[in-house]
């Protein structure tokens, strides 16, 4: 069953109160943030179906929302997902050969999971660092200035952080 | 070197902190705007510095902020539009990451000016680490009380909270971001009413962009008469311009709007010059939406005078012959670049971010990415494009927010600029997979029309 801790209930409650009387719903985006790192990644019909209930909002009203809004997964995802920029700034600095080098290094195309549920490739529209390029997000973090090398060296450091 | 306002104290070790960001002179121009101006004093001021929106359009900031409806008894809200998510921009997260307190203090002075007690920063989503440092400042300043009850004794209240989008470029559109904001799909809103009058569940609301409101703060401590002396005619003040692309010194840069585009490039002052020693093809000056010009429009203006990192100069032409400086995303292209494939990158990325709302916009910018696509992979036909000529002009004016305007005008201007290009992939479709068109003429001088 999806259940927030005692502890994300009351950041749950200090989200509300950011908003006047009546307007809970203006906390959804950032409950289904929350929703999505507790449980797993992404938003399963459970998961929003208990935001719903959280926000006294009706689950159409979530599902809406989920459904616009890129950064929600509504299907499960590996365990690190690789969001690799592939806009005009990112492309003319080598975006592409970095997504190459991923894939085969990986084994899986994008949009696909490696079979031990480790790595998610996914290719993503500009994230505000085309200075930086070629990049990606990892969590909550930027991987900046790309290189197969620096590739190499992510993969193994989360290999090691999953044992 | 030019004067800076924004990133004058930037390179200080601490100045993410409040006590450093203090000590060097943080926080006075709020105690000066509440203490002694006033909030109608304050309008006068920035009205006075001319400074325009620097999210893209270039609204002029006093006259927004002269509109707002004052019904008795309604809040008011001030949002601070942190979506940047048009492709080239990065110059907001540079100032929320590094100089959090200025843009806290120029929320203070601004909230203060438009009597809103809440103010919202909406931030995109994928900056997930910005929030916790935004929050850490908001909670300093408080602590140090420039926010919560009564802030320096003058009876003016302030919270500042900070909101998270979830990944979608339509958000950063004022109305789109307000009904995000209230928890919904961000879908525009057809205008009228403005947010002024409706906004933020149906308040008085004004929505300014994360640099406008930094440029505040200067603005009052240095006087509006000093502002303006930086930068020429209606181009007032300094502006943050992110470069990327093929150049040796991507990063964020603050200009004193008075330097040529030569300058910036070539300078080692800022992007030092084309990478590897490559010839400049192409530039985008203001994020993917505006024209891109080839390096012979760029460098010089059609009559032959040099081009101005203005809003006036980089317009100079209009569409026929210019662009715009938009959000100061500054995209340089190199000689080895593909026209062809980088505006197909941009009609994916509209396509991606449509909301889906209009006809026009939806089906538009899908249908484009697909033909670009046909010519960048040796499946194009001539006539293609002139059907992406047609596609983009049906776009453009005929939808509820200038997204489709913004995914029409760089195929457009592509077409109307590189056509040779174009061209070329579609007679030599097994070519053009193995090899880009190069330079060709894009950097040989125009003629100058002779002096009438
Ligand atoms: C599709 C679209 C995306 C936009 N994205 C942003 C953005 O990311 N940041 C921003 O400040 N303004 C953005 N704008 C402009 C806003 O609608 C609004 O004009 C701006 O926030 C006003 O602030 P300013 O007057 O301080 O520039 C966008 C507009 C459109 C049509
Ligand atoms: S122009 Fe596009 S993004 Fe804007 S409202 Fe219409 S469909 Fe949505
Ligand atoms: S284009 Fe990749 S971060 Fe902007």
């Amino acid at each position: 069953m999806v259940q927030f801790s005692e502890e994300k209930l009351n950041k749950v409650k200090e989200i509300i109160a950011r908003y006047p009387e009546g307007k809970q719903k203006s906390a959804l985006i950032p409950v289904l943030h929350l929703a999505q790192e507790s449980f797993g990644g992404w938003l399963s019909a459970e998961t929003m179906d208990y935001v719903a209930s959280l926000l006294q909002i009706k689950p159409i009203e979530v599902y809406e929302v989920a459904t616009f809004y890129s950064m929600f997964n509504l299907k499960p995802v590996g365990k690190y997902l690789f969001e690799v920029c592939q806009t005009g700034p990112c492309m003319v600095s080598g975006s592409d050969n970095i997504i190459d080098y991923i894939k085969s290094k990986l084994g899986i195309d994008v949009g696909e999971t490696t079979a031990d549920g480790m790595f998610t490739l996914k290719t993503v529209e500009c994230l505000g660092a085309c200075g930086y390029a070629p990049m990606m997000q990892l969590g909550k973090h930027y991987r900046e200035h790309l290189t197969p090398a620096k590739v190499d060296e992510i993969i193994a450091e989360c290999r090691a952080k999953a044992n | 070197m030019g004067r800076k306002l924004l990133l004058e104290n930037a390179h200080i070790e601490g100045i993410r902190y409040y006590d450093t960001y203090r000590k060097n002179g943080g926080y006075a121009a709020a105690e000066k705007a509440l203490k002694s101006m006033g909030p109608e004093a304050v309008l006068e001021e920035v009205k006075k510095s001319g400074l325009r929106g620097r999210g893209g359009a270039g609204f002029p900031t006093g006259m927004k902020w002269s509109f707002i409806a004052k019904p008795e008894g309604v809040p008011r809200y001030l949002v601070c539009n942190a979506d940047e998510s048009e492709p080239g921009t990065f110059k907001d997260r540079y100032l929320m990451e590094f100089i959090p307190h200025l843009l806290i203090e120029g929320l203070l002075i601004s909230s203060f000016t438009l009597g809103a007690n809440a103010c919202y920063i909406y931030i995109r989503g994928e900056y997930a680490w910005i929030p916790d440092i935004l929050e850490q400042a908001i909670q300093e300043a408080k602590n140090n009380g420039w926010l919560g009850k009564n802030i320096l004794g003058t009876g003016f209240d302030l919270e500042i909270y900070v909101q998270r989008g979830a990944g979608a470029y339509i958000c950063g559109e004022e109305t789109a971001l307000i009904e995000s904001l209230e928890g919904k799909r961000g879908n525009p809103r057809i205008k009228p009413p403005f947010p002024a009058v409706k906004g933020l569940w149906q308040c008085p609301t004004v929505v300014n962009n994360v640099e406008t409101l930094a440029a505040v703060v200067p603005i009052i401590k240095y006087g509006g008469d000093e502002y303006i002396k930086l930068g020429t005619g209606k181009s007032t003040g300094t502006k943050l311009i992110s470069a990327c692309g093929n150049i040796n010194k991507p990063g964020v840069y603050e200009i004193e709007m008075n330097i040529s585009v030569e300058e910036f490039i070539f300078s080692d002052e800022y992007c030092g010059g084309i990478k590897n020693g490559k010839r400049l093809k192409a530039c985008i000056p203001g994020g993917s939406s505006v024209p891109v010009l080839p390096a012979n429009l760029l460098l010089k203006t059609a009559k032959g005078e040099t081009r101005m990192m203005t809003y006036e100069s980089l317009a100079d032409g209009g569409f026929a012959t210019g662009s715009m400086l938009g959000s100061g995303g500054f995209i340089v292209m190199d000689e080895d670049q593909c026209i062809v494939k980088n505006t197909l990158t941009f009609a994916r990325f509209y396509h991606h971010e449509s909301c889906g709302q209009c006809s026009p916009c939806r089906e538009g910018t899908g249908w484009m990415e697909k033909v670009l696509k046909n010519i960048e992979t040796g499946k194009g036909k001539m006539s293609d494009i002139d059907l992406l000529w047609d596609i983009q002009r049906k776009i453009e004016g005929n939808t509820i927010c200038p997204l489709g305007d913004a995914a029409a005008w760089p195929v457009a201007a592509a077409i109307r600029h590189f056509r040779d290009e174009f061209e070329w992939h579609v007679k030599n479709p097994e070519e053009a997979l193995r090899r880009n068109y190069g330079l060709a003429h894009y950097a040989d001088p125009l003629p100058v029309p002779a002096a009438v």
